[in-house]
């Protein structure tokens, strides 16, 4: 095993995703998630890579939707303002059945917002961010460790699943340093046919096209991509805490899991069985696990950084069959452990409200 | 006898353009420059969104169709993936000189080794025939019913002679194809183009002034007068910028 | 099982960012479970700076130290702000020089070191941060002294190698340091 380093998740992300054989990176400047450019820059150049900091966010994107298509692993980074301009090209890149990384190190919005830690692109990222019909593979560490080993993931199941991949990470997850083991193991390769990489005189031109005018041909497109994200549904992970005996289930992702398990510690020291479901993949969302849960828990509390998102997902996991709550923060405030244990303790004591 | 014959680097799709329009002299211009460059099957073209959005389906080579006016940027991801790569972009005026004038000129400011074909006829065509960032002042069009009034509205982009002040632009020609002898003088600007890419020069467009006869309300015939006696005027043809000539010639 | 959690804060530029990753380093050295979390934003210099170090036994849960049970404060805003959400019992390190109130609680541990004059005397220009956490961890018991000059080889950059030993002089100078404090009994 490699030894340990201590890294920001940002890094992380970055020499992951290195190891994992990117070797396009394009980008723009945005805060918090400057250093992935900033050690791509470093580094690209001593490996045979790209890295090319674009005009725009839009144009950045786009450079990942050439590379993607001439079959290379790319990717690109950005916080929340960055993707809703990038998000023309996620619909692209989903259109065309590109894979890629695209990074989203949230920070508070709408608008200019801020640039302190958020999770308030959640709808924006599990409900696909541009227009059209369709999805990201979403997936939300909790840890720089994790954000190290899901880039590498990421890449992989972009590429089974041939869709555009998203890390949805915030400003804390991305600043913060943890010891981090760049032990990735071996990369996946994917055979590509469709990769634009010239005929060659020796086959038909590959198109790599997201336009159909004729509606049946469409709908068609639209069908099977869909049927890919039923196959999808399998690699939905979640990690659970302190759950076997729950009668209060937390769910949280990202930092707020992190908060959120102070939160059940303390909880426990009081004596309140509460427990923690986080979701590692929120699009699919592990609807399996929160629905399990449903059948033997008194209530859900939803922990975000956001006013509310995620929450609606756990209420159609549970088929709202138990009461689902919020305790949040938002424009880049973050709950303190003690206002998570304050919200469970008052369901507690109030019944269902 | 044969007296034509299609170029290799064209499907037999058949082109869905409008009787008179002369994006189909200019596709066929690009497939021969392919063709006798031998470069076909290592070349990957970016259609635009626009008339030319079928482009994929007309070049025989690899294709792409880009979100519109993002055709540069994507074409610099495709560059940058595989140098060895010939990339062209074919874009029209609201492509290139409006909705993607960021991509276009810090393409030409990187000096990114990609060719890129860009079709000005002053309009909208696909949408129907809108004001366009090249439509000349007082044309009607549908969305400057009244003639564009450059009071409100501003004036026409002038992309040959704006991208020709970039320190990264190689190669910079405006060409038009309204009669044989302007055909011509595109194929070889076209093919220069690409040429230029071959030996890795840098950063080429040709601008080709272009007609939009179902859009300008002309008939094909009228359509070419109209580009002669109007276009050509506001839009000089003729080398902006030639920065590997200078070079050869210091050899 | 035990946890530490220690926030450093003052103004940027002061060196706090820095003397929190040399603590992590050492806890990451020891073995422990570490993380390091800095406030960030465009006030790069002169505006606050803050670090949320965490060394524990057991897996780090939040990263954001709400209750350091260690405070270093290097300005007044930080004391003012930081004061009040450590934990009863812990320990506050004042620096002094640039702080000219007194701690108002009673139910913790202060020690007051003119860190920031301490430097300049001394010949430790910008070296404020290590003599202060050099004498934190002296009287608080943050890392054990032999892990100091171990973490402080990761931290100092190859590129600044001539600056190791002015660092381990300027916490060594911290560490020895004895002046005013008001221990809990």
């Amino acid at each position: 095993m490699s030894e340990k380093v201590l890294m920001k998740g940002n890094e992380a992300i970055a020499e992951a995703a290195i190891m994992a054989g990117c070797r396009h990176y394009f980008g723009y400047p945005i805060t918090p998630q400057t250093e992935i450019a900033a050690y791509m820059s470093k580094r690209m150049p001593k490996i045979g890579g790209v890295f090319l900091q674009a005009e725009s966010e839009i144009a950045a994107v786009n450079m990942v939707i050439g590379a993607a298509a001439a079959g290379k692993r790319a990717m690109t980074s950005s916080s929340s303002p960055g993707i809703s301009l990038k998000s023309e090209g996620l619909s692209y890149m989903a259109g065309c059945d590109l894979p890629a990384l695209i990074v989203n190190v949230q920070r508070g919005g709408p608008g200019l917002g801020g640039i302190q830690p958020s999770q308030s692109d959640y709808y924006q990222a599990t409900r696909g961010s541009g227009h059209g019909d369709y999805h990201l593979i979403v997936l939300a560490p909790d840890s720089v460790q994790e954000m190290a080993d899901l880039t590498f993931k990421g890449f992989d199941l972009a590429e089974e699943y041939r869709m555009p991949c998203m890390m949805l990470a915030d400003g804390t997850l991305g600043q913060m340093m943890e010891p981090v083991s760049l032990d990735m193991g071996d990369v996946k390769k994917h055979d590509k046919p469709w990769a634009l990489t010239g005929t060659e005189m020796k086959r038909p031109h590959n198109i790599v096209n997201s336009l159909a005018l004729e509606p049946q041909q469409l709908e068609q497109w639209n069908i099977e991509r869909f049927k890919r994200y039923d196959v999808l549904k399998k690699e939905a992970m979640a990690e659970t805490y302190r759950m076997e005996d729950a009668e209060y289930c937390i769910v949280a992702f990202g930092i707020a899991a992190r908060i959120s398990k102070n939160a059940v510690n303390a909880l426990r020291e009081k004596g309140i069985k509460a427990g923690l479901i986080r979701p590692i993949t929120l699009y699919p969302f592990p609807e399996e696990v929160i629905r399990e849960a449903t059948g033997r828990c008194k209530a859900f509390l939803s922990v975000e950084l956001s006013m509310g998102q995620m929450i609606d997902d756990v209420k159609l996991a549970s088929d709202c069959r138990r009461p689902v709550h919020l305790c949040s923060r938002t424009g880049g405030m973050i709950p303190t452990p003690d206002e998570v244990v304050a919200a469970i303790m008052k369901i507690a004591e109030g019944g269902n409200n | 006898m044969v007296v034509f014959e299609k170029p290799k680097a064209l499907t037999d799709t058949p082109f869905h353009y409008c009787p008179g329009c002369t994006h189909g002299i200019v596709h066929r211009l690009v497939a021969e420059a392919i063709d006798e460059l031998g470069i076909e099957g290592n070349t990957i073209g970016v259609a635009p969104v626009g008339c030319a959005v079928f482009a994929y389906n007309y070049f025989a080579c690899d294709m792409i169709e880009a979100a519109h006016g993002r055709a540069p940027a994507v074409a610099t991801g495709l560059k940058r993936a595989d140098g060895s790569k010939i990339v062209f972009t074919y874009q029209g005026d609201g492509d290139l000189a409006s909705i993607g004038t960021a991509e276009t000129v810090h393409a030409a400011a990187r000096g990114e080794n990609i060719t890129i074909i860009f079709i000005n006829n002053a309009i909208y065509g696909m949408t129907g025939g809108q004001m366009a960032p090249t439509s000349l002042p007082g044309q009607i069009t549908q969305t400057s019913p009244y003639g564009r009034d450059v009071e409100t509205v501003g004036y026409p982009v002038k992309i040959a002679e704006m991208l020709s002040t970039l320190d990264g632009a190689g190669y910079i020609e405006r060409v038009a194809v309204n009669n044989v002898k302007n055909v011509r003088n595109a194929k070889k600007a076209i093919k220069k183009a690409f040429q230029n890419q071959v030996e890795g020069k840098g950063f080429s467009l040709v601008e080709v002034v272009s007609t939009c006869p179902t859009n300008w309300g002309l008939t094909p015939e009228k359509a070419l007068e109209w580009l002669e006696e109007n276009m050509i005027p506001y839009y000089p043809l003729g080398v902006y910028k030639d920065k590997f000539a200078d070079k050869e010639e210091t050899k | 099982m035990s946890t530490k959690q220690i926030l450093i804060a003052g103004f940027g530029g002061q060196g706090i960012l820095f003397a929190g990753k040399f603590l992590a380093y050492e806890g990451l050295l020891e073995g422990k479970k570490v993380s390091w979390l800095p406030s960030y934003g465009p006030e790069m210099r002169g505006g606050t700076a803050n670090c949320s170090i965490i060394l524990s036994d057991d897996p780090v849960g939040s990263p954001i130290v709400n209750k350091p049970d260690v405070l270093i404060a290097m300005n007044l805003p930080s004391l003012d702000k930081y004061e009040n959400e450590a934990v009863p019992g812990a320990s506050i390190f004042v620096d002094s020089a640039l702080i000219e109130r007194k701690v108002t609680r009673k139910d913790v541990n202060v020690y007051y070191i003119p860190a920031t004059k301490l430097a300049s005397e001394k010949g430790f220009d910008t070296l404020a941060n290590m003599i202060i956490v050099g004498h934190a961890i002296a009287k608080a018991g943050i890392i054990p002294y032999e892990g100091i000059a171990p973490a402080l080889k990761k931290v100092v950059s190859a590129k600044h190698a001539n600056l190791l030993d002015k660092n381990i002089a300027a916490i060594e100078l911290g560490y020895q340091y004895e002046g005013e404090s008001q221990c809990l009994k």
